[in-house]
């Protein structure tokens, strides 16, 4: 299966990612050929098939909306590459 | 007496009856790390400080005779769980100075039990890989043969059991990432049935597959480590609230009668190893001179895991790796532009190749137009792979597989040719996509030395039939006695 360079591109922006101009077909080749290789599936009429989204079955997991100890604030935005009071600084959103 | 070579059970007998201190053993194996490690390089972070608070505390605990089953272990845990003040790094750029605020509930487990923390190990980047290459911080060579790799993503836990740097270690299992790196480096590895220990403070790679588990020395280890970690945990809606038996003090080798699976499939699977082949089928030997049956399975759709696998892993991984955007934890680029330039150029810094191309992977499958084409039907898939099993094992009580197709390849073999990494895993997605358990016991050496694991799988939450038939397997055996000869510089 080929994948375009316009492809790549197109998914490296959903995904939020700059790809090199060298990388973009060294990308699309690889993912060409690993989504040739998963065209294996289509040999499979799963038609009457329910997906399996977890191996195991498990129902919601409720639990009581009771106070509890959380971490501290300023303990929880300490790892942030800018923070201040407690809230994280991001570059300008709005042109 | 080499103390760092001691298994934990051995360790265990030793610190009760006073023969050694907590603060010896502790110190013998940090003296291991720093005579062995810059040949290894297995570890990320050595916290020898931790080390010896806790070994101290660990003395006091057993003087005052409240000693448990862990008390003074030096543990070796890969750098994806969670450490409370110890950095947490994932093997990648992005979180090289992340260090958690909190402890995963692993880690509080492992606290409780006594437990002495002696570093963080190297993995895969995001735990994305089988060989420990795509680690963004160094490569891990293979104890048995420093110019191969310890196999992956747990690469570092399992050359740190080998090279005798911890007495046990934790790892983390998505399609392979333990029980594959502990055949290629001659130690014990269990992936536990999924929901079995909680992933509270586990790094997300892909949700529905990863699991937490132990790579020891021997069996009894790998029982008394999962053990220590098992159980239901209200901070991960989906660990599941079961008993879980003592797995040690249950432990049993009698395996007559016991019906073995033997899947047809993989006997014809391309790219086998004859040093492999002939290892598993000496093993299944040896179970059957014990009295076990050997019982002809079909898991008709194995073929397709690696399909299925690789569009749903790197789809969730794609999600999970959304968080990675420079604002909450991590790097940020900080050039110019706006939000969405800062994001995208911090994550292109951030992420090492793999790890890019599993997110593009992941958001294609996902992506408007293909979602049905790709992820749903990787999902139905894994109905079937899971239906295989279920259907396995009303004819059997365990199936008896490889976990690799080859020994540990060579460092840059593979590295090239994604695809070709990929199907490498051909023995151990399965286990994931079903979510049941699975282990690797050491059951062989290549014609050229290098150790070759033998897979077990159970059925849901059953760990202790495969754990007591590897342990059957282990005291038949002395291929867990044997040890790389490291050449040290």
């Amino acid at each position: 299966m080929k994948i375009s360079k316009q492809e790549v591109l197109h998914v490296a922006g959903l995904a939020r990612l700059n790809i090199d101009e060298a990388m973009i077909d060294m990308f699309a080749g690889q993912l060409g050929d690993i989504l040739e290789y998963v065209e294996t599936l289509d040999r499979l009429d799963t038609t009457d098939i329910p997906p399996t989204f977890h191996a195991v079955d498990i129902s919601n997991a409720f639990r009581e909306d009771r106070i509890k100890q959380h971490l501290d604030k300023n303990e929880a935005v300490k790892n942030a590459p800018e923070e201040e009071d407690g809230h994280f600084i991001v570059p300008k959103v709005i042109e | 007496m080499d103390l760092h070579a001691l298994t934990i059970h051995d360790a265990h007998e030793l610190l009760k009856n006073k023969k050694i201190s907590a603060k010896e053993l502790v110190s013998s194996v940090i003296d291991r790390i720093e005579t062995v490690d810059p040949v290894v390089d297995a570890y990320i972070t050595i916290t020898k400080e931790i080390a010896l608070a806790q070994a101290e505390i660990a003395d006091k605990t057993i003087s005052s005779g409240k000693m448990k089953k862990l008390t003074g272990i030096p543990i070796a845990i890969k750098d994806l769980i969670c450490t409370k003040g110890v950095p947490t790094t994932c093997a990648s750029k992005i979180l090289e100075n992340f260090t958690p605020p909190y402890d995963a509930t692993v880690m509080e487990k492992l606290n409780a039990a006594g437990a002495v923390m002696v570093g963080k190990v190297n993995m895969d980047e995001f735990a994305m890989g089988s060989s420990t290459e795509n680690s963004g911080i160094k490569i891990t060579k293979n104890p048995w043969e420093q110019s191969r790799v310890p196999g992956g993503s747990s690469g570092g836990s399992a050359a740190a059991v080998a090279a005798d740097m911890c007495l046990g270690a934790l790892g983390s299992d998505t399609g392979g990432s333990i029980r594959q790196p502990a055949s290629h480096c001659g130690v014990v590895g269990v992936k536990p049935t999924y929901g079995r220990v909680s992933r509270f403070g586990l790094v997300a790679f892909a949700s529905s597959l990863d699991q937490i588990g132990p790579l020891t020395k021997d069996v009894r280890d790998a029982a008394i480590l999962l053990n220590a970690i098992s159980g239901y945990d209200a901070k991960d809606s989906t660990s599941v609230d079961t008993d879980t038996p003592d797995y040690h003090a249950l432990l049993s080798d009698d395996v007559k009668g016991l019906k073995i699976g033997i899947p047809k499939e993989y006997h014809t699977t391309k790219g086998v190893s004859a040093d492999v082949l002939s290892a598993v089928q000496n093993a299944m030997a040896v179970f059957k001179n014990a009295g076990a049956k050997l019982v002809d399975i079909s898991l008709p759709h194995a073929q397709y895991a690696i399909a299925a696998y690789y569009l749903i892993a790197p789809a969730e991984a794609s999600s999970n790796l959304a968080r990675y955007d420079g604002v909450k934890y991590g790097l940020r680029d900080s050039g110019p532009g706006g939000l969405i330039d800062m994001y995208k150029n911090t994550r292109s810094i951030g992420f090492g190749p793999e790890v890019q191309r599993r997110i593009l992977l992941g958001t294609y499958a996902l992506s408007a137009g293909y979602y049905d084409a790709y992820y749903k039907k990787a999902s139905q898939i894994r109905t079937l792979i899971k239906r295989d099993f279920m259907r396995a094992f009303d004819a059997c009580d365990l199936i008896l597989a490889p976990v690799a197709p080859t020994p540990a390849f060579k460092i840059g073999e593979n590295i090239d040719d994604p695809l070709n990494m990929y199907l490498t895993d051909i023995f151990t997605l399965s286990a994931n996509l079903a979510g049941i358990p699975g282990l690797s016991v050491p059951c062989g050496f290549s014609e050229s030395g290098l150790p070759i694991g033998l897979q077990l799988m159970g059925t849901y939450f059953d760990e202790q039939r495969i754990l007591n038939a590897a342990y059957f397997f282990e005291q038949a055996t002395d291929f867990h006695h044997k040890k790389p000869r490291l050449k040290i510089l």
